[in-house]
């Protein structure tokens, strides 16, 4: 009844089954490669240093992102509404995560790390409301609402992703910047960064000395007041 | 009578003892808590070696608590759960349970469990009857908040003048919570059902309270045979780190009580969000099939039902009662087949659709007036069967189930004659003859 969720090695691909979690994998890729605006989207369990496991897989979304020329990265730090109105420049929430799809013409996307319930009510929405093809790389049993799944992923898994996206660029001859800054800011990001509008995604990975630091990312106390 | 020394009943069937054993005053009265030893629920609910014991189904529903690893139990006495919940604070005094206390009042006691849920631990009440009712705002906000926890239903009258008996009509109240519902036939389902209740409802992908009904006093108070796993195993801790919403953070206040969604904002937003909340929380309630299936056998049972042109389906006590029904049609030459509904949240009804689709008289007994399950069946079977469907026989108010009123269903639905017990309001499927329905109508 309804669309089933994948077992263990599977993935869910339009709806169907798929037994080879792989090929949902290189699916993700061509989208994340060939839409406008192309999103990433990390939720709290990459966001927030809970455990050195969760460093590690944020540090390898990092290496997804850095196969994607001009791919965003907006976060979802927490699951509170945002009142009075959302910045979709600055964040999407599970409230209303079609805000930031429509902010940004956004056309595909993948959430990680964020909370299967959360994950759900946001993919839901997104898939309801706008023309953007969603994809969710999920760390339990996946989800039935996104268009492209994988399950059980861990840091390894997340780094086989990030060598497969690699791969399928090759082969479609996509090529990144030369100064590996692929990662494209939105206007919200590119102000707090002093103009930029591009960066390297690497250069956010987290280090034993910096993990939490809000300051290590630049933002400003101001910026911190500001966000409570 | 010495410590070793093991009760029995006249059959020679060991009885557990209600007592707390006695200790000497050196030994730990937690060791033997402290000795259990976690095992996977595959194999506590598929290769654990079991022992038979005769117990009451209070009794079965301490003996799966002392198994279940629960951290917290919260207790409000209410006839007849009253004495499910007392069992449970021995559990307590023997170390099985690690928090255990006496709520105000029931809206105390399922916020309370609400809590303990958020902020991660395993949890378990029980409540009946009125009781059941008081606390349902708090049990019917469990689901949105995606609260895993497992509540015991045994179910008494809830209607006035006031009657303790017992009567399933609060299951009605429960089955569009968005909760997941089983209902026990017997002791042993009280046992069984509760474990699993734990196992399902915190499945990620589920995450979600289950509630587990019973007819009150026929199976709390009474005395059956339970298979039971030694109670020297129990099931893994709640692993709260996994699921599906993160846990309440109670060492940095203020600690947000409510789900965050947003409410009192009277806009388009506003009201989507709430819509997607309540499709991913029935969503849930589907994906919890699969884990019926693994842990309990599946969402129903069915007995002689393949070629059968009769069926009678119930679930809880009615299903103990029509089993021997069925055992008296087969004397008087009858093939009738039994279908049990054990889930109610979710339904079988996929289940359903392909085991009565022969069918051509359908019985449905139930501990209650309204004829809830009589109304879930109709609705799920409905295009898939062109059975004639009796929504009866009915008793409510502390009535027993005769056997006989279920076979005489069986024989008028057969023979085509008038039931006497009946009404033909209740009677529905492809057969009903519009015109006697309406005459009837026409004499009330």
């Amino acid at each position: 009844m309804g669309v089933s969720l994948p077992d263990p090695g599977q993935g869910l691909f339009y709806g169907l089954l798929e037994p080879n979690e792989e090929v949902v994998i290189e699916e993700m890729a061509r989208k994340m490669l060939t839409s406008p605006n192309a999103t990433l989207f990390p939720g709290p369990l990459l966001l927030w240093a809970w455990n050195d496991h969760a460093v590690e897989k944020a540090k390898a979304t990092l290496e997804i992102a850095a196969q994607i020329p001009e791919v965003m990265v907006i976060p979802m730090p927490d699951y509170r509404p945002k009142y009075p109105k959302i910045d979709p420049e600055e964040v999407i929430n599970p409230n209303h995560p079609n805000l930031t799809i429509w902010g940004n013409k956004i056309e595909a996307c993948i959430f990680i790390g964020v909370h299967c319930h959360y994950a759900n009510l946001t993919l839901k929405m997104i898939r309801a409301g706008t023309n953007c093809c969603t994809m969710a790389i999920c760390a339990e049993q996946g989800h039935e609402d996104a268009m492209l799944t994988i399950r059980d992923s861990d840091t390894l898994k997340i780094k086989r992703v990030a060598q497969i996206f690699k791969r399928v660029r090759e082969e479609m001859g996509i090529k990144l910047p030369e100064n590996g800054e692929n990662v494209r800011f939105t206007g919200t990001q590119s102000k707090v960064h002093g103009g930029k509008t591009h960066t390297n995604p690497m250069a956010f990975a987290p280090t034993p000395g910096g993990t939490g630091s809000a300051a290590m990312f630049g933002h400003s106390a101001e910026h911190m007041k500001r966000e409570g | 009578m010495s410590e070793t020394e093991v009760k029995t009943n006249p059959q020679g069937d060991p009885v557990t003892s209600v007592a707390v054993p006695k200790a000497d005053r050196k030994s730990d009265p937690h060791g033997e808590a402290k000795r259990q030893r976690v095992v996977t629920p595959e194999y506590m609910f598929h290769e654990a070696p079991r022992t038979k014991e005769f117990i009451t189904g209070s009794e079965a529903a301490k003996e799966a608590i002392r198994r279940s690893n629960v951290d917290l139990a919260i207790a409000y006495p209410i006839t007849p759960q009253s004495e499910t919940m007392q069992l449970v604070g021995v559990l307590y005094g023997e170390g099985y349970v690690k928090e255990y206390y006496r709520g105000e009042e029931e809206v105390g006691v399922m916020a309370a469990i609400a809590g303990g849920s958020r902020a991660g631990v395993r949890c378990y009440t029980a409540t009946a009857g009125p009781g059941t009712l008081r606390g349902l705002e708090g049990i019917a906000s469990w689901p949105g908040h995606r609260l895993p926890v497992v509540a015991m239903f045994t179910c008494r009258v809830v209607n006035a003048p006031l009657a303790i008996q017992p009567d399933n009509i609060e299951v009605s109240y429960l089955l569009n919570c968005g909760m997941i519902v089983f209902h026990a036939e017997n002791q042993q389902d009280m046992f069984d059902f509760t474990m699993a209740g734990f196992t399902i409802s915190e499945k990620n992908d589920v995450t979600l309270p289950v509630g587990v009904c019973c007819d009150g006093f026929f199976v709390t108070h009474a005395r059956g045979y339970v298979r039971m796993q030694d109670r020297g195993i129990k099931l893994p801790p709640r692993e709260a780190w996994r699921g599906a919403v993160p846990v309440l953070d109670a060492e940095n206040p203020p600690a947000r009580l409510s789900r965050d969604a947003p409410v009192q904002k009277s806009n388009f937003m506003a009201y989507n969000i709430h819509a997607v909340w309540q499709q991913e929380v029935w969503a849930a309630v589907e994906r919890s099939r699969k884990y019926i299936d693994r842990y309990m056998g599946g969402l129903l049972t069915a007995e002689n039902v393949d070629d059968a042109e009769v069926i009678i389906i119930a679930s809880g006590s009615a299903a103990a009662q029509s089993r021997e029904a069925v055992r008296l049609c087969k004397e008087k030459g009858m093939k009738v087949g039994l279908i049990k509904v054990r889930s109610l949240r979710p339904f079988p009804t996929k289940e359903l659709r392909q085991l009565c689709g022969k069918a051509k008289l359908i019985v449905i007994p139930e501990f209650n007036y309204v004829g809830w399950l009589a109304k879930e069946v109709a609705t799920a079977i409905y295009g898939f069967s062109n059975a004639k469907i009796i929504g009866g026989p009915r008793v409510y108010g502390g009535q027993s189930m005769p056997v006989e009123l279920i076979v005489d269903e069986v024989e008028s639905g057969v023979s085509g004659k008038k039931s006497t017990n009946v009404a033909m309001s209740q009677i529905m499927g492809g057969v009903v003859n519009a015109d006697e329905v309406a005459h009837f109508m026409r004499s009330i």
